[in-house]
This record gives structure tokens, sequence and C-alpha cells, in this order.
């Protein structure tokens, strides 16, 4: 075990070289939806249980499958209705298990990104030749089913090994959502050097956890994402800044939860200067126009 | 020690569900229900009276809002009694001055113990369903099969002989089951059961002993998770409880019937300081036009007609 993932240089939030955004925007804004498969009775790994009751948990599982029953499509109309494509986490089985679902998102132009085979197959434990041999099963699933090549990684369960970003870019991959350190995009050090970088996946925004970690209440949840936007922004003017909103069906998608999160969507796309994107296309335009300059820009900081 | 290579085998990748239990199928893609008098609406008050031992054994797992301190736990054990003491007769005066119909789900230890309670709930006339033998005794994976057999019997017998109804629906303690329960439950003429959370409508679900309907009773609407596991307060559980219905009225009439299903506590809303926000969600709700308040089992019933 290390003191330091060994993954990014201290880079403060201060100075850095300014980025813009497609159009201007001052925030790229993206949706990112967790479409999750759960097993009700996994492989077992001996580094985490998948369920806190002896097999069946029915709590545990029928929560989860609530997401693909009814929450999908709730979640579906309400970014449809606001013009957001989603960047799905996809718990890749799901292919197999509900390619309706897949289809759903297919014709809506939604990218999907990889999330693992399935939410209850944890990484904790792989050796590198199992670990590779997963993300690589679950981008090529991605392919077979979507024709996309699959560009991000959160991983499943955000079950992670000292390799896993290594492994992920090895294998085509050129973003992660597995860190939280910044609002803005940052280079990721990886050891075969390719230019990989953190997209901002919030897990202060992500649904589950406000309703399932930190309990809170929906109409604050949707205060809570508007407030966020407003900071970033206000900030924005500066300098572009990421924000994102996770999200699971089986939590955003129950009755009482859904019109703050559709108030608190409203809002955000009813300003002017967001830009309204996916995790694939911020990460390319940052790789593209801003990745040297930030490395450049942290090596004169550390220095 | 890399990981057993048993770990990346996937027997279930494949169409459907990872269990035989029921279809894949996506609510929005189903055939629209049609509740009686075109309700957009039905409304299952599911009352839980419950009872929890002093001497909890836990195991496999502690019963949910079970004792917690060391032996004898006074403190929790008198907050739930309280429920079926003082909380429920004013739940029951709430239901009668709105006009709504409740059901109970009663722990059978709790009817053997309170035939005063029970007494009062049969003249009534609302149904029962049964909750299991009493709060301590879950069911669950790795239970023996001749004592879940027993205990399923022992359950469901005991309360059909107190109230004197039926008894056809059923939720387990904690909403707890075993591979094995849905089946047992089918075999002791169980026609419906609330344990699984994953629909907002009945779905079908199989079992080698035959078919009994899913009809999912809301974790996240119920008034102990939101109030006791969340720790919103009630004027929050009120908001929540008006949300979740101007949603469900505002969908069914796109989509047809929906089911608002509303897990109730007397230990929890029967409290003074909250069965007034309990009172501002049934007056919300039964001041719409479209709403049809029924027993579980007559709302199963009425899904159960329309399927083919």
């Amino acid at each position: 075990m290390k003191e330091d993932p060994g993954l990014f240089d201290y880079w403060p939030y201060d100075n850095r070289p300014k980025i813009e955004w497609p159009g201007g925007a001052r925030v790229a804004f993206w949706v990112a939806p967790n479409i999750e498969f759960y097993e009700l009775d996994p492989a077992v790994n001996p580094h985490r249980k998948a369920w806190p009751r002896p097999v069946p948990d029915i709590n545990g599982y029928g929560t989860r499958d609530y997401g693909n029953r009814v929450g999908h499509m709730r979640m579906m109309r309400v970014l449809d209705k606001y013009g957001v494509r989603g960047s799905i986490s996809l718990s890749t089985a799901l292919c197999a298990h509900h390619p309706e679902i897949i289809e759903l998102c297919k014709e809506r132009d939604w990218e999907f990104f990889s999330h693992g085979i399935y939410n209850t197959r944890y990484t904790y434990g792989m050796d590198e030749a199992q670990e590779r041999s997963m993300i690589v099963d679950a981008m090529n699933t991605i392919k077979e089913h979507t024709g996309q090549q699959c560009s991000g990684y959160l991983a499943p369960a955000l079950t992670h090994t000292e390799t896993t970003m290594s492994l992920f870019a090895e294998a085509g991959g050129i973003y992660t959502c597995d860190l939280f350190h910044d609002d803005q995009p940052t280079p990721v050090k990886v050891r075969g050097g390719q230019k990989f970088i953190s997209v901002p996946y919030s897990l202060e925004m992500n649904d589950t956890i406000a309703y399932a970690v930190n309990r809170i209440e929906p109409r604050r949840y949707g205060e809570m994402i508007r407030a966020n936007f407003d900071r970033l922004y206000e900030e924005g003017r500066e300098s572009g800044v990421v924000m994102c909103v996770p999200l699971h069906a089986y939590q955003v998608s129950h009755p009482h939860r859904l019109k703050a999160f559709e108030e608190a969507l409203e809002y955000i796309t009813g300003h002017p200067d967001v830009w309204v994107t996916t995790g694939r296309e911020i990460a390319q335009h940052f790789i593209d126009n801003y990745y040297d300059a930030a490395v450049a820009d942290i090596d004169a900081k550390a220095a | 020690m890399p990981l057993d290579p048993g770990y990346f085998d996937y027997p279930h990748r494949s169409y459907g569900m990872d269990h035989d239990f029921y279809d894949w199928s996506m609510l929005a893609d189903r055939k629209p229900v049609e509740w009686p008098g075109n309700a957009r609406v039905a409304l299952w008050i599911n009352v839980a009276l419950q009872y929890f031992p002093l001497n909890q054994e836990g195991q496999p797992f502690p019963p949910v809002a079970g004792m917690t301190t060391s032996y004898p736990d006074l403190r929790h054990y008198t907050l739930r009694e309280y429920g079926n003491r003082v909380g429920i007769f004013r739940l029951l005066k709430a239901f009668d001055r709105y006009g709504v119909i409740p059901t109970f789900a009663v722990n059978t230890r709790l009817a053997e113990r309170y035939p005063y309670l029970m007494n009062k709930i049969c003249v009534r006339g609302d149904e029962v369903i049964c909750h299991g033998w009493d709060m301590d005794t879950p069911h669950y994976g790795g239970i023996d099969a001749g004592e879940e057999a027993k205990l399923v019997k022992k359950s469901l017998r005991g309360l059909r002989e107190i109230t004197g109804q039926p008894v056809e629906g059923w939720i387990g303690p904690s909403k707890s089951q075993s591979m094995e329960t849905p089946q047992l439950l089918v075999k002791n003429g169980v026609k419906y059961m609330c344990d699984w959370i994953n629909d907002d409508m009945p779905y079908p679900f199989r079992t080698d002993a035959g078919p009994i309907i899913a009809m999912p009773l809301s974790t996240e609407l119920e008034d102990r998770f939101i109030m006791h596991h969340n720790l919103h307060s009630e004027t929050e559980y009120a908001e929540q409880m008006i949300d979740a219905f101007d949603f469900l009225y505002k969908e069914a009439a796109e989509q047809g019937g929906r089911m608002l299903a509303l897990s109730v506590h007397p230990w929890m809303l029967g409290q003074p300081h909250r069965i007034g926000k309990f009172e501002q969600v049934l007056e919300h709700i039964t001041g719409h036009d479209g709403v049809w308040s029924a027993g579980a089992g007559e709302i199963a019933a009425a899904w159960a007609k329309q399927q083919d």
C-alpha cells in the first residue's frame, strides 16, 4: 500500500491556464445516469460482501431492480424534456439482461461508458490479468451492443486496485470518473504515459450519496444542485468548470423525488452559458486543447 | 493471491432476470390498468401492527426498528408498544375522519396477545394480512426448510383463527424472505405478498407451487424509513407524501392507474406531534377526485382481473 495513489500532483485551483468551453460556456454540464445490474446471488468476493442479509437480500436487490423496471423511463422523460443526453455509467451485463433500455439510450445518442460488468462484482483482490480481462470484457460489450468505443470508466461499485487507471488507459480509455479532487478536468498519470484525464463526476451531487448515504430530503437535493450550479456558473466566468449530476433511476425516480430534480434541471438548462454535454465530449475537448498546458502548469507549480 | 477463476463466470448473463421468480418488464411498457370507477390512484394504506420481543435474538439479522441496547431494552420495547396501545387509536380516528380504508399487517404473536385490538379491527371489517410470527422471527436464506414451513403455517393458521378472515396477504417481518418463502406462501393459501419493492404496481410472480401476486409496498415512502431511518422531520414526511401522490396522480393520467402504497407504523405516526402531519397528507389525497381507497387484497384482485 502507498501513502499517495500516485495518480496526480497537487495542482492548486489558482492561476490555472484558462479553459474555454465551446460557445463560450462557463459550465460544462453533464448528467451521468448509472444503469446498473445487481445480482441476486453473486459470486463471493472475499474482500467485500455484496449484500448485508443472507441471499436472497430482496430489499437491496428489489431497491436496485426498481430503477430498471420503473425509474429508468421516468428519468429519461425528464432528461428528454430538457435536452440532456445522458452519459451512462453502465453495468455492461445489462446489455444482455435488458437490451430494451440500451436501445432507448441508443436512439437518443447517449454516451455509454463502463461501470464494469455487474455492480456486484468487485475489483478488490483481482490480479492484473484478471482486472484487465474484466475491463476489456466490459469495453468490448459496449462496442458490440452500441457500436461505441468506450471512453470512460467508473469502476464497478467504486472498487479499484493500484493499477486500475493504467489498465483502463492501456485498453483505450481516455477518462476516469473515479476521482473527486477537482471541479475541472485534470491529467491523471498512468504508467503507459497516455493522455488520460479525470472528468469531474461529483459524489456530492450523486443521488445515491445524497439519498442513501447522507439521507437528505428530496427538496433539499434540488436546492443543493442549484447552489452547486450557481457557484460554478459564477466561477466559470474566469475559466471553464465542470458540473456533473450522477443519477440512479432507483433513487431519483421515486414519485416523491423526481420533481425536485426536474426543477433543478430546468433551472440549470435555463441559463445561457451552459454547455450541456457528455463525459466523452468534455474529455476530448480538454485533451485536444488543454492537456499539454495543464501538464506544463502542474510541473511549473511543483517546481 | 488472485481471485478464484469462478469469480469471472457469469452464469446468468443473458436476457431477463438472473432468477426465475418473475419476468423482466418495464412499467411504462405495460398495458394500462383501470381501477374501479376509473380512479387514477389506488390508495393502499398499510398499517403495521408489530410485536418486538424484549428477549430479541436478532439472528441472523436484527429486526428493523428492534431492540438496540443491552437487555432489558425497555426504551425501545415501550416505544414500539406505544403504537399498539395509543398510536393505533389516533390512526383509526384519522382513517375514519378522511374516509380511507386501511389494511392491517399483523404479527400473529401480537394478535394472540391483544384480543381487544384485534376485535376492534375485525368489527371494523378492514382487511388483515399476516406480518409473520413476530418481529424477531425473520425468514432468510439458510433457514431450515422444515422450520420455515412450520413457521409459515403457524403464523397464517393462528391469524386466520383469531380474525376469522381468509388472510390472503403476507409481509415478512422486516420484509425478509428465503428462496422458499414465496412457494410456502402459495402452499398455504396466500394470494399476494408485499416484500419485493422493485415496482410501483402489482406484478405476477412465480413459484414452484404456482403463481402469487407481488404487491410492492414501498420502503422509500414508509413513515419509518423517512423519519426513523433518514431522520427527516414530520413536516418533510408530509411534503414527500404529497409530492409522491401528486406525481403518481399525474402519471396515471398519461399511463393508466397507479398505486400509492403507504406503509405506516402506529409507533411512528401515532405520536401526538406526528399524527397531524399524517392527517394533512390524508386531507390532500382525499381532496382529489379519482382516488380509490381500498384494502390491499381488493387492489390486488382488481389488478389480477385485468391480466391475461
